[in-house]
Formats: structure tokens, sequence, C-alpha cells
């Protein structure tokens, strides 16, 4: 496994936690179709979470939230509705959400998460 | 963190009013969003502010950033609200202490160090008269904004400093960066060194005459003569002439070359009278001001308390010439764009020249003219009968002859004549304040004929002139106006008949053409 895919690996993991510690029900983790691939799906309350974790070393090239623009989030929506549509899951709520995980290796990792983004 | 607020101020023309400046970072993913109309340069504004502050060690939070500015409905433009929307955004985010009203008027670069802005002057005037004498400026702008009375300027070289001057933690600021401006060459000392003197003019008694009676009174005044007479070289030492304008006068000068220059910032109030020459293929949108969007100053106002000097006046589009008529009565101009209406102050002494005919021969005897009548009469019906009408000086300026051309220097030069023609102001505004005048171009025919009413034996030629329809009525108040000039720069109390037969030939004389 490559440096950066190992990187983005853990990034999911802590995220996970993360989300899991604010109260939600992790379901579904790497979920892939053709169009795409979903990092986590998660429950909180009623309501159907669909995360994408970035993760980065440090912010040298940029805020990890600042690689979400709007083309990644219209494809969110897309592999949302797919995620949906294979388990029959069409009546819940949804909502995006983005975790940025800054982990240089050495020290405690950053993270930050934002709700409901678009 | 919560919302955070400052100050600037939008500029209509010479209006500023007051703009609050919201910033509110937002729980989603990062993104910059400048509300309430922004021009092109305002929107470029979220690049620059986002290099600035993270060049200041300050960097921008990773949220999506919302800047409103109010009154929504306002347009704004140009690049002066930067620091006001920065100064915003890092309350926002808590990164500095609490504004309490501070108006901040600069532009950012974007290794974060503050530029100066055009029209600082009216923007700092409009942000007192609103009740905001705090102002943050660029320091390159300092001297200009702390002309204004009652305005309590600070001015800061860069973002970091007035950051940390607003409680910003030391700890990541970039307090040791300190640019070095480049300097606009000084157009100061330029100006003063450019300015002609009355004793390069060669004879031409009659005509310096006439200039000293043009500057003492403001009267308006139309030369013709042949190419090489001298015309232009008289009409540009006219503001050599004039006295120093008043500390109103001053600041509406500065205020609206302060809008108009491209690039310097003044450091003191204009004192002299302005001087403009324009082109006589300039639009009417060059003299009369214009341009897309919100309107610019044009040469009319930019001469502003000064000369408007139009050489070769018939050559000028009639439009170009008419459009000078409401400035010539209302002292004022106001102008509509698209993106609003702008009044510009333009209270100009206007001094046209003319050659005789298209040809320029038809002087003296004109034997050399090869213009038909016809061609004579249209060329002087550019200058339309309601403009020459506001002209109260009509002078015919001859070639210098020999003689005098030989005695070059002997004359007198700008000094003595201003000196003369500031008593004669003196004698004028201690006479006309009472009526709200401060020149003798200004008094209304009313008072000519009311409050100022001379001695009946003293108007007897103007009455039969009247009578005999060789003066229309108007044209009898503006030789009463040219009496008063010719008796103030006398120390006379009151125009006599002499004075009167004066003022009529400066009028009639080149209407006998």
């Amino acid at each position: 496994m490559r440096a950066k895919d190992l990187l983005g690996r853990n990034g999911e993991e802590l995220a996970a936690h993360f989300l899991e510690s604010q109260g939600m029900r992790i379901i579904d983790r790497n979920w892939r179709c053709p169009d795409g691939e979903i990092d986590i799906v998660a429950i909180d309350h009623d309501t159907l979470v669909v995360a994408e974790v970035k993760t980065r070393k440090s912010v040298d090239y940029g805020h990890p939230f600042e690689a979400v623009g709007a083309a990644k989030l219209a494809r969110l929506h897309r592999l949302s509705l797919s995620w949906c549509r294979e388990h029959e899951l069409n009546a819940l709520p949804r909502r995006i959400d983005v975790v940025s995980v800054i982990h240089s290796g050495a020290g405690e990792p950053q993270l930050d998460h934002l709700r409901g983004v678009g | 963190m919560g919302v955070g607020r400052s100050y600037c101020v939008a500029l209509v023309g010479l209006n500023g009013y007051i703009v609050e400046v919201e910033a509110d970072i937002g729980q989603t993913l990062p993104n910059f969003v400048i509300l309430g109309l922004p021009d092109a340069a305002l929107n470029e504004a979220k690049e620059r502010i986002r290099s600035a502050a993270q060049n200041s060690g300050i960097p921008l939070s990773r949220r999506k950033i919302t800047a409103n500015l109010i009154p929504a409905s306002l347009p704004k433009r140009g690049s002066g609200f930067d620091l006001a929307i920065t100064m915003a955004v890092l309350r926002a985010a808590d990164d500095i202490r609490e504004i309490d009203g501070t108006v901040f008027i600069a532009e950012l670069g974007l290794d974060g160090r503050l530029r100066p802005v055009r029209g600082i002057l009216p923007a700092v005037m409009a942000a007192v008269r609103a009740g905001y004498p705090e102002v943050v400026v660029a320091e390159a702008n300092a001297a200009e904004a702390s002309l204004v009375p009652g305005a309590k300027v600070r001015g800061y070289k860069t973002l970091a400093r007035l950051a940390f001057d607003f409680g910003a933690n030391p700890k990541d600021l970039a307090l040791d960066y300190n640019p070095v401006d480049v300097e606009g060459p000084d157009e100061d000392s330029d100006r003063a060194l450019l300015t002609p003197d009355l004793c390069d003019v060669s004879g031409q008694a009659e005509a310096r005459r006439a200039l000293e009676v043009a500057a003492a009174g403001g009267h308006h005044m139309l030369l013709t003569g042949p190419p090489g007479a001298g015309k232009t070289m008289l009409a540009e030492r006219l503001p050599g002439l004039l006295p120093d304008l008043g500390d109103t006068a001053a600041m509406e000068v500065t205020a609206i070359h302060s809008l108009a220059a491209v690039q310097s910032s003044a450091v003191q109030l204009i004192r002299r009278p302005p001087f403009e020459n324009p082109h006589h293929t300039a639009t009417s949108a060059a003299i009369i001001g214009g341009g897309s969007g919100l309107p610019r100053p044009g040469a009319a106002s930019r001469a502003h308390r000064g000369v408007l000097f139009l050489d070769e006046a018939p050559e000028y589009e009639r439009r170009v010439l008419d459009a000078l008529r409401q400035p010539l009565e209302s002292g004022e101009l106001v102008i509509h764009r698209s993106a609003g209406t702008a009044a510009y102050p333009a209270r100009f002494q206007l001094i046209l020249a003319a050659n005789p005919c298209p040809c320029g021969k038809a002087s003296g005897k004109g034997m050399d003219c090869t213009c038909t009548a016809l061609m004579r009469r249209r060329y002087f019906g550019r200058i339309s009968g309601p403009l020459m009408d506001r002209v109260d000086i009509q002078l015919q300026v001859e070639r210098v002859s020999l003689a005098d051309f030989g005695q070059a220097g002997q004359e007198e030069d700008t000094r003595i004549v201003a000196a003369r023609v500031l008593a004669a102001r003196q004698r004028q505004s201690d006479r006309l304040l009472g009526m709200g005048h401060e020149t003798n171009s200004q008094v209304p025919g009313r008072a000519l004929r009311g409050e100022l009413r001379l001695a009946p034996g003293t108007t007897r030629i103007l009455d039969t002139a009247l009578e005999r329809g060789t003066l229309t009525a108007r044209g009898y108040d503006r030789v009463l106006r040219l009496a008063w000039t010719l008796a103030d720069l006398e120390c006379r109390d009151a125009p006599d008949i002499d004075h009167i037969g004066q003022a009529l030939g400066l009028r009639q004389a080149a209407a006998a053409r």
C-alpha cells in the first residue's frame, strides 16, 4: 500500500471513531460503485449521513476542506442516491458531511467536522 | 464566533455614505462571498484579502465567509473596501478585539501592505460628517486624510501592525515586514515651476487690462484675434492673477482632484486656482464628466474655483459648448449614469479663445482673409447665443506691434497685478458678502438695479443704448457688473460715468466686428 493510501486509510479510521463519538452509528464503509466511492455511511438520529473524509499531513497545499469543491459535492449527492437505491432506504432524510483530518505523523491528529454542507 | 462589524465609505461622486461591513463565518465548506452590489474590483477583494491575511500571519478561517456591505442597495466600487472587509472577518473569527465605529479605507497588497486609494479626502469628509471621526488609512493616504478638520486619522503600513493594535496575537504576526512604496513624481513642485508670469506678454495693454478685470471680478471672457496674437499666452496667465483659495474652496478643489487623480495622494490642500485646458476634440463626457458606471469628474469640475480655458472655442462640438450652460448658471454638474447619479461642483471662470474666422486672417483690414461671409458667420455660430450671453468680457486681441515687441520684460509682472486683484476682491467681498456673493460677476441683475443702484446721470449712455436697441437688458446688467469691477480696481466706492464707458468698451469690442 502506498503512503498516501495509508494516510487516507488511517484518516478514515480516525474519522469513523470521531463520528461514533458524536453519537452516530456507522452502517457502511468504503462503499463502491462505478460512479465512485463513499468513505463512510452513518445514521445520525433519523438522518442518513454520507461522510467524505479528507486527510492531509499539513496545510501547506491548502486545507483539506478546500479540496471539496462543487463537482465533488455533486458526486457525493449522486453517490448517496445510488447507495439509497441499492439499500432501499429512500425514505430517510439525507445529508452530506465532511470530516478533515490533519495528521503529520507526530502529535495528536486534528479533526474537524462540517455537517450538512450542501 | 459571531458576526464581525466594521465601517467603510462608499463614494457616489463627491458624496460619501457610511457603509457598514458585516462578516459572518458559517459552518460549511470554505468559500468567500461578498454581498451588497460589489463591482469587479471589489469582488477581486476576496483573493487579495486571503493572501494578505495569510502573509500577515493571521490566515482567514477555513469556513464559508460571508461579507455583507450595508446598505445592500447602494452600488459599491473599487478596492477601498479591502481593509474594512478584512477587519470585519478577523473580528468574526475572534482574531481581533471589537471595532467601535472605526472606519477603514485602504486597498490590500498580496503581501499584506496597505495601499492608498483614490478619493480619500471626500471619503474622510463624509465619515466625519456622519459621526465617524476615527479613520484608519494606508500610510500613503494619511497626510491627505488628515486635511479633514475633526478627523482622527491613523495611517498604517501593513495589515499585521494594524491587527496588532487591534489586539491580535503578536506570536504569529509578520510585524517586521516593512514594505517600501515606490514614490510617484511630486506633482506640486512641478506645478509651481509651470505658473507663467504676466511680464512675458509684450505690449497688449488693452488685453492685459481686460485680464486684470476678469481676474478681479471673476468675469467670463472671450478673446478673439489672429493666430499668434497671444490669446493662449494671456489665458494661461490668468490663474496666477487669482487670489489663493479660501478654506472651503480649497477643500472642494482638493476633494475633486483627489477623486480624479490616478495615483498620487495629496499631502496638502490645493490653494492655487486650478487651470484646465482641454483639447477642442474633447467629448462632452471629458468636459462635463462621465464614463461608464458611476460618472467621474470632467475638465469643468477639475476647473472648479479656477479657470476653464477653451482654446479654439468654435472648433468644439456645439453640444459640448452648450453643456457648459448648466454649470455656468448653477455652479454644479449633475450627471446620470447606470450605476447612479453624481453631482460635482463646477464653478469655474470660463475663458474662450477664437480666431476671427476659419482661416484666422480676418483681423485688421482682413485683406488676406479667404473666408466667405457665410463661413465666418457659421464659425461663430457654433458658440451659441445663450452661451455668449454669459460672457461679460469680449475682447479683440491684435497682433503685437514691433515697437511693443522690443519692450519685452518692461511690463508689470504677475505679482503686482495679483496684489491689485486681491485688493479689488477684498472690496467686493466687503460689499457683497451680506448679499451672499463673493464677486461682481455673481451679483444678480435685481441687486444691481436695487441695492447697488447708481446715480441716474451715471448710467445715461447705457440707458440710451438700451433705448436704441444696441444693448439688451441682459447686456445692460453685464456692463454694470464690469463697471463695478473697474471701480473696485481703482478703489472707488461706486462706478462713475468713465467706468461705465470702459465697461461698455470691454463688452462690445468683439461685437463691433
